[in-house]
C-alpha cells in the first residue's frame, strides 16, 4: 500500500443517503463520485425514461442532476457531499412540462 | 488609480494571467467555478490539495480569489469593458448563492475546454463517459469509473486518461486511436525542430506511454468504437477499423465486454463567455492578436479557448494576457511570446495528427441519439433538415438551411446542456453556430430576483 493511499484512508468519512439508501464516501468527494464508487451508474431518467448518469464529469452535460436537501437540479459531479446530505434522484419523464434551465 | 483586472478561470492559463497582472501593478479578482484552483489539468483530491497547497493564490490587497463562483453573464456596453455578473456560494448549484456585479478595467477569459464526443449508437448508455469524466473521477477522487474499461477516440489525451484509470485499479483492455498510423506519424514528425520547445510535453506523453506498457495495455491506431450496447448500462463496445476518412472497413467489427467506455474526439473550447462578450470566433476558437487581445477592447483570452495546445502553451498565453491586461508594457515579453508561439505551432501539429475524419457520420443510424438532453435522433434531424433545404425551383442553389427552425422543430440543442455536448455535431450536421446563449450558465430565478451585493471597491 502506498503512502498516499494510507494517508487517504485517514480522511474522514462522509455519510449521505440517496433515495433513502445510506452511502459512505471520503470527505471532499462529490455526490457522483460516491455513487459511482458504490456501483451506481444510472440515477436520472431522460424524457423517454431512459437511464442516465455521469457523462462529462465536469459540469457541462447536466446528465447527472440530482436533488439535494430539497434543492433541484444540482450537478452531482460538481457538488461535494456534506455529511448528512439527503439526495433524491430526478426524472424528466415524470414532469416534462417542468423544464430545467 | 490602480487597474482592476478580472480573470475568469483558474486553470494553468488563468493562474498565470492573475500572477502576471499583479506583477504589472494591477488589482486582480480571480474567479473559478470550482472550489480549488488548478483547473482540470491540476485536479487533485481535496486532502492532497489541502496538504500541498499547490496553488497558493497569494491573497493580498492585490489579488482576490473567488472560488465557487459562476459567471452567468457578461454585459456588453457601448464603451468600456463588459460588466461581469457572478453568483457565489459554498455549494455548487446551491440555492444560497449571492449575486455580484464587477466593473473591471480589463477582463481575461481563460475558461478552458471540455471533451468533444462524436455521437455513435448507444453513446447515451450509462457507463459511457467522456475521457475527461474518467480523468476527473480518477485524479480528483481516486474513483475508477469501471472495472473493465475501454479508452477510445482521438488525440494525445487518451494516454493520460488510460494511465489514470490504471492508477486507480481499473483494467484498461485497450486504447484505441481513430487516426491511422500514417496520419499520427505525419502530424508528429513533420518539422521536428518545432517540438524542441515542447520537450516537457513530449516527456510527459512518453511517461504515460511507458505506464501503459507496464500495464500491458495495447495502443491501436486506425480503430474506433462505433457502437455501445447494453441493457440499461454499457455491457459491450463494438469497435471497427477505420480508413483515413473514418469510414468503417467492412468486416473489421469486433465486440468487447466492458463496463466503462471512455471517449474523447478532441476538445471543444468553452465559448459561452467569449461569445457573450462579443469576441470574434474563428473555427471554434477565440481570435486573439499578439497581445492575446480579442476583438473586444479590454477583453483578453488565454489557454485552450484560443486553441488546444496543452498546459505549457496555456501558461505562456496567460502570462502575456495578464501582463498586458494589467497595464504592463508589451515590449518586455519577447521570450514568453516565443514560448507562446511554439505552443501555437504545437496546437497546429495536434490538429494535423488527430483530425476528425469527415465520414464519421456513417456510424450514425436513423435511431442514433444526437442531442442527449432531448433525445433527438439522427433520422429526425435529417428529415427536418431535408424539409428546410428543399430548393425553390429546378437548378436553383438550395437556400441556406434554417437551422433555427430545425432546432425548434426537433428540440435538438435546446435541453438542459444548451447544446454544449451536441453543439459541434449539430453544427456539422446542420451548419450552425452552436455557441450563442443569452445566459451563459443557468442561474436560479430566486437568485436573479435578489439585488446584487454592494461592491466593495472601485
Amino acid at each position: 500500500m502506498t503512502r498516499s493511499r494510507r494517508a487517504y484512508e485517514a480522511v474522514p468519512m462522509t455519510r449521505i443517503t440517496v433515495d433513502g439508501e445510506p452511502l459512505t464516501g471520503r470527505a471532499g468527494q462529490t455526490i457522483a463520485g460516491i455513487l459511482i464508487a458504490a456501483g451506481h451508474r444510472p440515477w436520472r431518467r431522460a424524457p423517454s425514461g431512459a437511464p442516465r448518469g455521469v457523462f462529462c464529469g465536469i459540469g457541462v452535460c447536466f446528465d447527472c442532476l440530482v436533488t439535494v436537501d430539497g434543492v433541484r437540479d444540482v450537478r452531482a459531479c460538481l457538488r461535494r457531499a456534506r455529511d448528512g446530505d439527503v439526495v433524491t434522484t430526478q426524472s424528466r419523464a415524470e414532469d416534462t412540462a417542468e423544464e430545467t434551465p | 488609480m490602480t487597474r482592476h483586472v478580472v480573470v475568469i478561470g483558474a486553470g494553468p492559463a488563468g493562474l498565470a494571467a492573475a500572477t502576471a497582472a499583479v506583477r504589472a501593478g494591477a488589482r486582480v479578482t480571480l474567479i473559478d467555478a470550482a472550489d480549488q484552483a488548478g483547473g482540470q489539468y491540476h485536479r487533485m483530491p481535496t486532502d492532497t490539495y489541502e496538504a500541498k497547497r499547490p496553488f497558493r493564490i497569494r491573497e493580498s490587497e492585490r489579488c482576490d480569489w473567488w472560488p465557487g463562483a459562476a459567471v452567468w453573464s457578461l454585459e456588453r456596453r457601448d464603451s468600456g469593458t463588459p460588466r461581469v455578473h457572478v453568483v457565489r456560494g459554498s455549494d455548487a448549484d446551491g440555492d444560497q448563492r449571492r449575486r455580484y456585479v464587477l466593473r473591471p478595467d480589463a477582463l481575461v477569459l481563460a475558461p478552458g475546454a471540455h471533451d468533444r464526443v462524436l455521437p455513435f449508437p448507444g453513446w447515451e448508455l450509462p457507463g459511457v463517459v467522456t475521457a475527461g469524466a474518467a480523468q476527473a473521477l480518477a485524479k480528483g477522487e481516486r474513483v475508477a469509473v469501471g472495472g473493465r474499461a475501454l479508452v477510445a477516440g482521438t488525440g494525445p489525451f487518451l494516454l493520460p486518461v488510460a494511465a489514470s484509470l490504471l492508477d486507480v485499479g481499473a483494467h484498461v483492455i485497450e486504447v484505441l486511436e481513430a487516426s491511422t498510423t500514417g496520419a499520427v506519424l505525419r502530424g508528429w514528425t513533420h518539422r521536428p525542430w518545432e517540438l524542441a520547445g515542447q520537450a516537457g510535453k513530449a516527456a510527459e506523453l512518453a511517461a504515460y506511454a511507458a505506464r501503459l506498457a507496464r500495464g500491458h495495455v495495447p495502443y491501436r491506431t486506425g480503430r474506433a468504437v462505433i457502437e455501445a450496447r447494453g441493457d440499461g448500462r454499457i455491457e459491450e463496445a463494438v469497435t471497427a477499423r477505420l480508413r483515413a476518412d473514418w469510414s468503417v472497413v467492412p468486416g473489421s467489427e469486433r465486440t468487447s465486454a466492458v463496463d466503462a467506455l471512455c471517449v474523447t474526439h478532441g476538445f471543444t473550447a468553452r465559448l459561452e463567455l467569449p461569445v457573450a462578450a462579443g469576441c470574434a470566433v474563428l473555427g471554434g476558437f477565440v481570435m486573439v492578436d499578439g497581445d492575446q487581445a480579442t476583438s473586444v477592447p479590454g477583453v483578453y483570452a488565454a489557454g485552450e479557448v484560443t486553441g488546444i495546445a496543452g498546459a505549457p502553451a496555456a501558461r505562456a498565453e496567460g502570462v502575456v494576457a495578464g501582463w498586458v491586461a494589467g497595464g504592463g508594457s508589451p515590449e518586455r515579453l519577447r521570450a514568453i511570446r516565443r514560448r507562446r508561439d511554439e505552443g501555437r505551432a504545437f496546437a497546429v501539429r495536434l490538429a494535423t495528427a488527430h483530425p476528425i475524419g469527415r465520414r464519421w457520420t456513417e456510424w450514425l443510424r436513423p435511431d442514433t441519439i444526437v442531442c442527449r438532453c432531448e433525445e433527438t435522433d439522427y433520422g429526425t434531424l435529417r428529415q427536418a433538415a431535408h424539409a428546410q433545404a428543399t430548393p425553390l425551383r429546378e437548378g436553383a442553389r438550395a437556400p441556406g438551411l434554417d437551422a433555427r427552425a430545425v432546432r425548434l422543430g426537433t428540440r435538438a440543442g435546446l435541453g438542459p446542456c444548451q447544446a454544449r455536448i451536441c453543439g459541434p455535431a449539430l453544427a456539422e450536421l446542420l451548419d450552425t453556430n452552436p455557441h450563442h446563449r443569452p445566459v451563459a450558465w443557468p442561474i436560479r430565478l430566486g437568485e436573479l430576483a435578489n439585488p446584487p451585493e454592494k461592491e466593495q471597491t472601485t
